[in-house]
């Protein structure tokens, strides 16, 4: 059973595989694919429309199987690699280990914000933007100056207190776990680390950006934990809801996977 | 210009994100091809967001870009033809135009900004996807920024 950990527990040898692995999903073209298809869902996904992989109930388990076929990719190249996951309520600065030569690099310099450090770093040749809204080229970041402040822990925990997963009108407007988690509304949990990261993290193409799968497999570990909380609480909505995906819907682009195949995390991982 | 617009991008979305396909054959929610008939929106284009004024047109220079929007269902009316170097006419392609899906229209320098409207009024850009902003003129001064003069690019892939 594969088991994924906290990126500040990981050794160096797992650092490096799991880097290694990404560069090589990159360079042989299939790492620009999932790129492609998120971006895909955040121009397609709308409130008054057809909604899969954001602003909607199935934002948790679309993520969850987008992040499932990305660690299996990682896999067909390194068998050992899990996803690890970013604590951002415990690593909350430019300075965590996260953002060390030896993982993801570190911060974009003043000015044009580009990343010249580690992995992923321009002159490394080895991270070009492929799949982008503009016409930089390089990886960018600007990290706490979109917004000053991660998300804390008594922040994460007001949300996960929620009992509802999802409510009506079952879009950026709800009153839900769900959307307090997609951080539309209350304390902005998971949009907030993607304008924190800042550069191609606030677009639609934010998977340019590979700490991308560190911060969505964290949001996958708060569903999880909610899961645990709330044991009666279940995926909502359950049918016959227009435009969105009601627990036996399949989900696009797979088409053959809805959220009720997805509930249960364990019978793919556990988090460390 | 030989190089596509922005705005024929997201016209030809569907078939652009062809290559993104993952597993099995896709149809991209709210892109031509998924939903030739929106239904779900109302004569205003409003849907679930009816009830939320429609921002005014601007044009203006920010930071030495030229930035302009206007609400979609302007598209193909009388002045139309102010608008890029390509007139008003190809605005509207058929029933599913360029913009279908888009409530309002913002450009930086004659380039197409994919934008979004909330269901409490606010709007995305897909430049700036993660955050709200109150009007589409807030939300285009921040895409300039954010753009530090580079331009928006259809989506390219390979």
């Amino acid at each position: 059973m594969a088991v994924r950990k906290n990126q500040a527990d990981l050794t160096a040898t797992e650092k490096r595989n799991f880097v290694d692995a990404v560069l090589e999903l990159k360079r042989s073209g299939r790492y620009d694919e999932f790129i492609s298809t998120h971006n895909a869902f955040i121009i397609g996904d709308t409130d008054d429309g057809e909604r899969t992989g954001h602003r909607s109930p199935s934002f948790l388990p679309w993520h969850r199987r987008f992040l499932l076929q990305f660690e299996r990719a990682l896999q067909s190249i390194t068998p050992s690699v899990t996803l690890p996951y970013w604590d951002w309520t415990v690593d909350r600065s430019p300075r965590s280990s996260l953002w060390a030569d030896d993982f993801l690099g570190g911060d974009g310099r003043s000015g044009d914000g580009r990343v010249t450090s580690g992995p992923f770093a321009f002159s490394g040749g080895k991270w070009p933007m492929n799949v982008r809204v503009d016409g930089r080229t390089f990886l960018r970041r600007s990290l706490g100056t979109g917004v000053r402040e991660l998300p804390t822990r008594a922040e994460v925990d007001r949300v996960l207190a929620m009992s509802v997963y999802d409510a009506a009108p079952w879009n950026s407007s709800s009153d839900s776990f769900r959307n307090h988690l997609e951080g539309w509304r209350g304390p902005n949990l998971h949009n907030r680390v993607h304008v924190w990261v800042g550069g191609q993290m606030t677009t639609g193409a934010s998977p340019n950006d590979p700490v991308f799968w560190l911060h969505h497999c964290f949001i996958d570990k708060l569903w999880a934990d909610w899961q645990a909380l709330h044991p009666s609480s279940g995926y909502l909505p359950t049918g016959d809801t227009p435009d969105v995906i009601d627990l036996h819907d399949t989900m696009k682009p797979w088409n053959d996977v809805t959220p009720a195949d997805l509930l249960d995390h364990s019978a793919f991982y556990t988090y460390a | 210009m030989s190089r596509p617009t922005r705005r024929q991008v997201l016209h030809g979305s569907a078939a652009a994100l062809a290559g993104a396909v993952l597993a099995a054959p896709v149809a991209f929610p709210g892109t031509a091809a998924a939903r030739p008939v929106d239904g779900h929106r109302d004569s205003a284009g409003a849907g679930r967001t009816a009830g939320h004024e429609m921002p005014d047109p601007f044009d203006e220079i920010y930071e030495g870009r030229h930035i302009e929007g206007w609400p979609a269902d302007d598209e193909g009316s009388h002045d139309g033809g102010r608008r890029g170097p390509g007139g008003g006419g190809e605005h509207r392609a058929g029933p599913a135009g360029p913009h279908e899906g888009m409530d309002f229209v913002v450009r930086i320098d004659n380039d197409d900004l994919h934008v979004m409207r909330n269901a409490d009024g606010t709007w995305v850009s897909l430049v700036n996807h993660y955050e709200t902003f109150g009007t589409p003129r807030a939300l285009a001064r921040a895409a300039v920024r954010e753009l530090k003069g580079a331009d928006l690019v259809p989506v390219v892939t390979g």
